[in-house]
């Protein structure tokens, strides 16, 4: 009596499971499947059973080829890779021969960071001298000589009209003078003030911006704001606009963020109170936009301003301010 | 400025609780810093009762009380007369911090252990009697705190007031800000001047030589009165808004300057000569002392107040010492005035004297308040000091300041707040602090502010009013319309951030260090007399002598830097820096010269110990490398490195340093520290810098790029092995291939340079590889072994070169 198909299989599996290498699979594949093997064989007589049993013993014969093509297979490639082993190993826990790359500075940055957001809103990005004049430091902005508000900021001179700029906003009238609305700025660079302690430093770092057109609003200021904080931090983040007082800004307005540490339940950070203060911003004085010659019943504009490292310090967690400008190696490859 | 919550009820009714109230405050416009129960110290003091007095076994003088505090009973020590059984009396408890600022401690008095105190009003700060123990008649309960069984609280809020807000420097100023806020009405003091007498005029005069500088001055007189010390509530007042009482006329003129916000000032009048008063400014060389009793130099801006001889103060700021109220002071002019606010400023600064009365005349006092303050605190000399009150007042006010009125378009106002409020809204919320309004149409309103509100001068002023009395929170959030069009490149800009990401890629920090450095940095570099970058920017008024002047070099900071990170053992360092350095370019009073700068610094190991190397220290190769590379990305070509030439750079090291060149223009250097540099700054290692000038090498960038197409036939090299002089340099022999511009010669590089056995002494071998490529055709051999001769020829006769030994 001939083999059925089912022993075949089973005497096929058995010898597969013996083999060492692939030489000997591949025998037994040829043994089975090849031309005269033994599965060919009965796919070849299969004309000779019985008209009853036949299409049932062919379908079993195809499944049976099939299986064990892939079974032989599958046994080859695994005796393949094991293959290139005996040609000899290297240590591949040592490590890696590094190509060491170089930081930027955090301030540089969160500085980048901050301007891609407003230039991704559509705003230019211009600069200014760091050591300014009186006027378009302090006058230009309605900041008058003998004028309490420069009690604000405690400024460094070099004469008797040069100043170390205390702030960013002398770009405001600068570029005012040579654009005409609409003119949409940030100005990030670095700013001086005379002051130095564990919160304070005496050079840090600042992004101005202002945007200038036709029937621009206060509510447009808080619309630009929420966007930048909510892609600054993150989307839950929430806003709140206080009165305050620049005197080239009028309305002017403090922002505070929910406080990102302790989202708002109160924390060291924030002094307990959940809020965090940004930014300092408002509508443009018209009394800057008369001293550049725009036309103050025509055109309004909001301006705003936010220290780059207090903004960087609630990003990475960075609690003295003077680790930026010390410069310790292990300080700044962490960014 | 702090405000007590207490004092605040008086003139207006307050519904907020305190907590509600600070932020009601900060959110339109006058930010609580914080706020606390000046009454807290009454914690630890409770009702007492005495249970057992004994006599002091040690002291005659003293008693040795039981005291029933409620939770125990404990022995006090006291030597009040007044102490007798079953008395209620307050007894503070160890930890007590009493207002005088003892804090009490449990202790042994004459060999008595005293676990408590009982005390006096005067000791508790809850009134003046200062004779005997506090005693409390009503029923109260025993251990109970004070401030509770008292009911006493009072809130100090402290306010950091922004400078445009002098109206709210007083304590009706803040009330007036809360029935804004409330829509409720201030509560004024009613002023009741007793009987008055005779005629002020008959007494004195106020003559203003200056009335740009002082507008209005208004006086009046007291006399027959007693100086004494104040009514404890008048004391208790001025302390809680953190004053100390002095005697009651002083204390009159601050307690009315707390309420209204008008400095006010009292003269001895027997002391004024001729009894009148004059307002003039100071002569030339004049001085005058002060109530503090310093003696101060006057100069002609400033303003003072004289009588019929000279000056008896420094109008606005503070008074003279020969005119103040003493004990013996009996008749009182009053002065209530308002000066300019810029006028003084200068007072204040140049005399360096800040006191209540210069803060708030140089932020502008109510020029309207002059009279109503000094009719209020007229009335309470009359009552507190007794005394008679001569009837009248002067008031000089030659030109009265005018009232304002400001137009106001509502479609204007919600234009630029983003808001959709009417009219009627508007005119309620500028009628809710004390503005007139006018309604003409439903678009146009006359507004007039009060006189006490010094800021507002134009229709913006009135948007913040409105903005901030409805809320910036509740203004909509909207966004403005952004064109397309108009957008900048930065060329500046973008150019730097490449810089940066190459210098990054190449393994470099980035650093930002100060851009003012210490005085003694041009000597620390040995920098030659007459080098340019001893034109420093030296600043008036620095912090430190280490960050005195502008920096007209990157290189102080790094090695600074460098010398900071070896300190803390950080000893291989690859940094940089990009920042503006400053001439002076010795024009008085002007801007300097901003140059930008990118330097850079690399000290230490090139490669750390690894397991596939030793440590290797970094060199000059390294850094003129890092140059190169980065020259190269930026498409800046025709670079040349020059030798230093001598005694040009004091600050690198003499053999070891080249100047960059591109063209014709010097852009920068690159080398090795200079020894002594190093020293000067205690550095015991190396350290290769190079600087280049920023702003020149953006000029120096192409702003296109057209590419090469890739050659289609193969190219051939050839090497040449040249002995020469080891004093020629190998870019002499690179520059010679290149000046021949052989058109098939595609590149050339050198790939060796030897010394030594077998090359003879004094000469060095040169090795150098030149690739041959043709555009149209595969090269023949023959084709290139004849060129190749060709330049090899040259080059042998012009450097007197041999070939090697075969």
């Amino acid at each position: 009596m001939e083999k059925t198909i089912e022993q075949i299989k089973e005497e096929a599996l058995k010898e597969l499971e013996a083999a060492s290498d692939s030489e000997s699979i591949k025998a037994i594949s040829v043994r089975y499947l090849g031309r005269k093997g033994a599965v060919t064989r009965f796919l070849r007589n299969i004309s000779s059973l019985p008209l009853e049993i036949r299409p049932e013993a062919g379908k079993k014969a195809n499944e049976t080829k099939k299986t064990l093509e892939a079974l032989f297979n599958k046994a080859l490639k695994q005796f393949a890779t094991a293959s290139y082993e005996v040609a000899g190993e290297i240590d591949v826990s040592l490590p890696g021969r590094a190509l060491h790359q170089g930081s930027l500075h955090p301030i540089t940055q969160i500085s980048h960071q901050i301007c891609n957001i407003f230039i991704r809103l559509g705003f230019d990005v211009a600069e200014g001298p760091e050591v300014e004049t009186d006027y378009y430091n302090f006058e230009a902005l309605n900041i008058p000589k003998n004028h309490p508000a420069r009690d604000m900021q405690d400024t460094f001179y070099i004469s008797k009209n040069v100043v170390l700029r205390t702030h960013t906003s002398p770009t405001q009238p600068r570029i005012m003078e040579k654009q005409k609305p609409p003119v949409r700025v940030v100005a990030p660079g670095k700013v001086y003030r005379c002051d130095s302690d564990l919160t304070h430093t005496p050079m840090f770092h600042q992004v101005e911006g202002f945007l200038v057109d036709e029937n621009v609003s206060f509510g447009d200021l808080k619309g630009i704001l929420t966007t930048f904080a909510h892609q600054m931090f993150d989307k839950e983040t929430s806003l709140r606009f206080r009165p305050s007082f620049f005197p080239f800004t009028e309305p002017s307005a403090e922002v505070d963020i929910r406080c990102v540490i302790c989202k708002g339940k109160g924390c060291r950070v924030c002094s307990n109170t959940g809020w965090l203060e940004v930014l300092g911003a408002g509508m443009v004085h018209p009394a800057v936009f008369e001293n550049v010659g725009y036309n103050t019943t025509r055109y309004t504009g909001f301006a705003f301003g936010m220290g780059v490292e207090r903004i960087a310090m609630l990003k990475y967690g960075i609690d003295d301010i003077r680790k930026y400008f010390e410069n310790d190696l292990r300080f700044l490859r962490q960014f | 400025m702090k405000v007590s919550l207490n004092w605040l009820k008086k003139y207006v009714d307050v519904d907020l609780d305190v907590n509600d109230l600070a932020d009601a405050l900060t959110m339109v416009g006058l930010e609580v810093e914080a706020f606390s129960d000046r009454y807290d110290y009454l914690n630890s003091v409770v009702i007492g009762r005495i249970v057992e007095i004994s006599p002091h076994p040690n002291a005659d003088k003293l008693k040795l009380c039981f005291v029933d505090v409620g939770s125990n009973t404990i022995p006090v020590v006291c030597g009040a007369p007044n102490v007798k059984k079953d008395m209620l009396a307050p007894c503070a408890l160890p930890g007590t911090c009493l207002p005088k600022g003892t804090i009490l401690e449990k202790s042994v008095i004459h060999g008595e252990v005293s676990e408590g105190m009982l005390c006096s009003e005067i000791e508790l700060g809850l009134g003046a009697k200062s004779d005997g123990i506090m005693e409390f008649v009503r029923n109260l309960s025993v251990g109970d705190p004070l401030n509770q069984a008292l009911g006493l609280s009072d809130f100090e809020i402290e306010i950091d007031l922004t400078p445009n807000r002098p109206d709210c420097l007083s304590i009706i100023g803040t009330a007036r800000e809360i029935a804004g806020i409330q829509k409720t009405k201030v509560k004024y003091p009613e002023i009741r001047l007793p009987e008055s007498f005779d005629d002020i005029t008959n007494f004195t005069s106020v003559t203003i030589i200056d009335p740009d500088l002082c507008p209005r001055y208004a006086a009046s007189l007291v006399f027959d009165v007693t100086v004494g010390e104040s009514p404890f509530w008048l004391q208790d007042r001025l302390i809680s808004v953190g004053l100390k009482p002095i005697n009651n006329i002083v204390d009159i003129t601050n307690f009315v300057m707390m309420e209204t916000g008008q400095p006010l000032h009292a003269f001895d009048f027997d002391r004024l000569a001729e009894n009148r008063i004059v307002v003039r400014t100071a002569k030339k060389g004049e001085t005058l002392t002060t109530l503090d009793g310093k003696e101060r130099q006057l100069d002609p801006e400033m303003l003072m107040i004289c009588d019929g001889e000279k000056s008896v103060a420094i109008g606005g700021v503070m008074g003279g010492l020969d005119s103040e109220i003493e004990d013996s002071t009996t008749r009182i002019l009053l002065e209530s005035a308002y000066f300019d606010p810029v006028c003084i400023r200068k007072t204040s600064k140049k005399t360096g004297l800040n006191t209540d009365a210069s803060h708030r005349f140089e932020r502008g006092v109510d020029p309207g308040g002059t009279i109503t303050a000094l009719n209020r605190a007229t009335q309470l000399i009359a009552e507190i000091g007794g005394g008679k009150l001569i009837k009248g007042v002067i008031d000089e006010y030659p030109n009265p300041i005018p009232d304002r009125m400001i137009p106001l378009s509502v479609k204007a106002l919600n234009r630029r707040l983003g808001t959709r409020l009417d009219a009627i809204e508007i005119e309620n919320h500028l009628k809710s602090i004390e503005f007139g309004v006018e309604k003409i149409d439903d678009d146009k309103l006359q507004v007039a502010p009060p006189s006490c509100r010094v800021d507002i001068s134009r229709f913006e002023d009135l948007t913040e009013e409105i903005a901030r009395l409805y809320g910036y929170n509740n203004i909509e959030t909207t966004y403005p319309l952004i064109p397309a069009d108009n957008r900048q490149p930065s060329i500046k800009i973008d150019a730097r951030d490449r810089i940066r990401s190459l210098m990054v890629g190449l393994g470099f920090a980035e650093a930002i260090n100060y851009s003012f450095i210490s005085k003694l940095s041009c000597d620390r570099l040995e920098l030659e007399p007459d080098d340019p970058r001893r034109h420093i920017v030296d600043i008036l008024n620095p912090l430190s002598e280490d960050q005195s002047v502008m920096r007209t070099s990157l290189i102080p900071g790094l090695l600074e830097t460098m010398n900071y990170n070896i300190s803390v053992q950080n000893r291989n360092l690859k940094l940089f820096e990009i920042g503006n350095v400053f001439y002076n370019t010795g024009q008085e009073d002007s801007q300097p010269d901003e140059v930008e700068m990118l330097s850079c610094l690399w000290t230490g190991a090139r490669v750390d110990s690894v397991w596939f190397s030793k440590e290797i220290n970094c060199d000059f190769y390294d850094l003129k490398g890092v140059v190169e590379e980065l020259l190269m990305n930026l498409d800046i070509v025709n670079i040349t490195f020059t030798r230093m030439p001598p005694e040009s750079c004091s600050y690198t090291k003499p053999g070891y340093s080249v100047r960059i060149f591109v063209e014709n223009d010097l852009i920068g250097l690159v080398g090795e520290i200079h020894p002594k540099v190093l020293r000067n700054y205690n550095l015991k290692q190396t350290a290769f810098i190079f600087e280049l000038n920023f702003d020149q090498l953006i000029t120096l960038m192409p702003d296109t790029k057209s590419a090469q197409p890739i050659p289609k036939f193969p190219a051939t090299s050839r090497d040449i092995t040249l002995i020469i002089n080891k004093d020629i340099e190998a870019f002499r022999i690179l520059k010679s291939v290149e000046i021949l511009d052989e058109e098939l010669v595609e590149n050339f590089h050198l790939f060796d340079v030897f010394e030594g056995d077998p090359i003879p002494a004094g000469k060095k071998s040169i090795s150098v590889r030149i690739t041959y490529r043709s555009s149209y055709e595969t090269l023949e051999d023959d084709k290139v072994n004849h060129i190749h001769k060709n330049i090899t020829d040259r080059l042998l006769k012009e450097f007197d070169a041999t070939l090697p030994a075969e």
